[in-house]
């Protein structure tokens, strides 16, 4: 048999030769570039880059803008003329107070501390949900042992909300803290577990297949091609898990928290502030989204083949 | 430089599968796949099996690949029970089986990582067999961005890289248009003579198999048999244009009838005659309905 070091003698052109019918199969690399630009003269080049940009992007962003300012718009007069038909504007603050205020709170370092402690029990309690529910959606969805032992024990905690646990959480853990986080893990680690089961279990057999006979382990198999293959489902799992960790995250705070966003939005109402509970609703969503975004980001950065089949088929 | 594999001593890729049954399901509704099969692969030889669907064929090719147990009788590779998988025997699938997240490089590479080779060796490894099945420019591409024939010809290198005894192809150009095909077999053919290892080849198509192989076993409607052994007796290299010597066209009559018999048993003994005899009754304008 010839090895590897004789076969790099061969002389490329004639491997070509003899690949001749097929090299007329492949199409040329430069060919297959979709969406690259075409060569424009080169002075023009930017400016009408910039033109097609807004050409394309202008409708959209023009009716974003729309929407958004007829929501404020609403909001202006509802408030300005105390609206009351079922729905009561009547001690609901205008826009004004409320950009007034957020222009008061962005002084203040207390908000930001608010904001900060938020932000670390969702990273912490999300992160461990996130060790956790794929390592054990992984033993679960590939062993069946691991099934039979640990499905049934998940299946029966699963229907409880995690705002349920609030008041045994309390009890349960040492601080307040740690028994918020605990709530904020519980929200994500079911939707990140069961997407994560899923995922193993969609993966296509003739994969493993093909490892096994190619020498993988069995270690080498989980890591390899199990964990790969089911990341899409895994970050489907992380996204959906992000969005219940803030609602079990606000939920908490509200309910038995000092400190964070939460607890600072309740407190608001406690206080009569009105206008800084739109405050903290807007930084949740604003928080919220960009926590989404992150979520998503990763995604793209450790699932690249997956960028021609998610924005590719997308008009 | 034509001379066969099987003269050289020491060669190994030697398959035996010796008086093989394998059956599926419990004791009292097991159903009979493979049903008393005895064949060989001689070391370097290239052999298909032919037969109808759901003959067996693929059962007998998971058995060699060690993904399936032996009910009864043995299947060895060069006296060594194969009873799981391994890379001394490369297997390529009907389905693409590339690692979609994987580049075209690393999909070859990743049987030479589980053998723990360096990254420098492994990246120039697989660049060296991307070379020579025309691959190389597209070594950095996810397979998702091959059409199906790269992606099968990719699944070719990616067995190959591991250095088998043996490559398994379990009906590999079954989902390539007829033209693909014929590229695949000539470069298929071309690389078997360059790496020079045994290679046991499963399909249905009869001029895929007289093409490709030194000897083609028929196999029966299940139960799986061993219905006949034809050697391929055509000189090497092989042409498209010797479909219309007498040779191959005398092998191919043979095939086609021992295959037609098996089909048409595999589809239920009754269709037989009836259903055969029902190709001749004129329908006409008048519709099924009134026939009946």
């Amino acid at each position: 048999m010839r090895t590897a070091t004789s076969l790099n003698r061969v002389d490329p052109q004639a491997a070509d030769a003899a690949q001749g019918p097929s090299l007329a199969l492949a199409p040329k690399p430069e060919a297959t570039l979709p969406g690259a630009p075409l060569p424009v003269q080169q002075a023009e080049a930017p400016i009408r880059r910039v033109a097609a940009w807004l050409r394309s992007a202008l409708p959209k962003l023009l009716m974003t803008m729309l929407s958004l300012g007829l929501f404020v718009a609403f909001w202006y007069f509802a408030t300005k003329y105390k609206l009351d038909f079922y729905i009561r504007f009547t001690n609901i603050p205008s826009p004004g107070e409320v950009w007034d205020n957020a222009a008061r709170l962005a002084q203040s370092d207390k908000f930001y501390n608010n904001m900060y402690v938020s932000l670390r029990r969702i990273l912490l309690g999300f992160s461990i949900a996130t060790v956790l529910g794929v390592a054990l959606g992984l033993l679960i969805g590939q062993y069946r042992g691991a099934r039979a032992l640990l499905f049934p024990l998940f299946e029966t905690l699963r229907p409880v909300p995690a705002i349920a646990w609030v008041p045994m959480a309390i009890m349960l853990w040492p601080t307040n803290e740690t028994s918020i986080v605990f709530i904020t893990f519980l929200g994500s680690f079911f939707p990140i577990l069961l997407n994560t089961i899923h995922g193993v279990n969609s993966v296509d057999p003739v994969l493993l297949r093909a490892a096994r006979c190619l020498g993988t382990s069995e270690y080498g198999l989980l890591r390899q091609v199990v964990l790969p293959a089911s990341l899409p489902h895994i970050f489907t799992g992380l996204a959906i898990g992000m969005g219940v960790a803030w609602v079990s995250l606000i939920a908490a705070e509200m309910i038995s928290g000092q400190f964070g966003i939460g607890y600072f939005t309740w407190e608001a109402y406690a206080l009569i502030e009105y206008a800084d509970i739109a405050i903290g609703m807007i930084v949740i969503g604003v928080l919220g989204l960009m926590c989404s975004g992150a979520i998503r980001m990763l995604g793209n950065m450790l699932m690249p083949w997956m960028a021609g089949s998610t924005h590719g088929g997308q008009k | 430089m034509m001379t066969q594999a099987t003269e050289q001593p020491n060669a190994t890729g030697h398959i035996l599968v010796d008086h093989l049954r394998v059956r599926f399901g419990s004791k009292a509704a097991a159903v009979e796949a493979v049903s008393d099969v005895s064949m060989e692969v001689k070391p370097g030889e290239f052999i298909s099996i032919i037969g109808p669907s759901g003959c067996g064929k693929s059962t007998l090719l998971n058995v060699v690949a060690g993904f399936v147990k032996p009910s009864e009788g043995t299947v060895t590779m060069d006296g060594k029970a194969t009873d799981k998988p391994s890379a001394d025997r490369g297997m390529v699938f009907q389905q693409y089986s590339l690692f979609p997240w994987l580049s075209v490089r690393k999909n070859v590479e990743f049987g030479l990582k589980q053998k723990g080779m360096d990254a420098n060796h492994r990246e120039e490894a697989a660049r060296t067999l991307l070379g020579l099945a025309g691959l190389l420019a597209f070594e950095n591409h996810y397979p998702d961005q091959l059409s199906g024939g790269m992606k099968q010809r990719v699944g070719i290198v990616r067995a190959l890289a591991t250095s088998p005894q043996v490559l398994l192809m379990d009906e590999p150009f079954g989902a390539l248009d007829a033209q693909t095909r014929v590229v695949m077999q000539q470069i298929l053919t071309n690389m078997w003579q360059r790496f020079r290892i045994s290679v046991l080849f499963i399909t249905h198509d009869i001029d895929e198999s007289i093409f490709l192989s030194d000897r083609v076993y028929v196999m029966t409607a299940r139960p799986g048999r061993i219905k006949a052994e034809i050697p391929i007796l055509l000189p090497r290299p092989r042409t498209p244009d010797m479909a219309l010597s007498p040779e191959y066209l005398r092998i191919k009559q043979q095939l086609r009838d021992l295959i037609t018999e098996e089909s048409l048993k595999a589809m239920g003994g009754e269709l037989k005659d009836s259903g055969l005899a029902g190709f001749d009754i004129e329908v006409g304008p008048k519709g099924v309905a009134e026939l009946i």
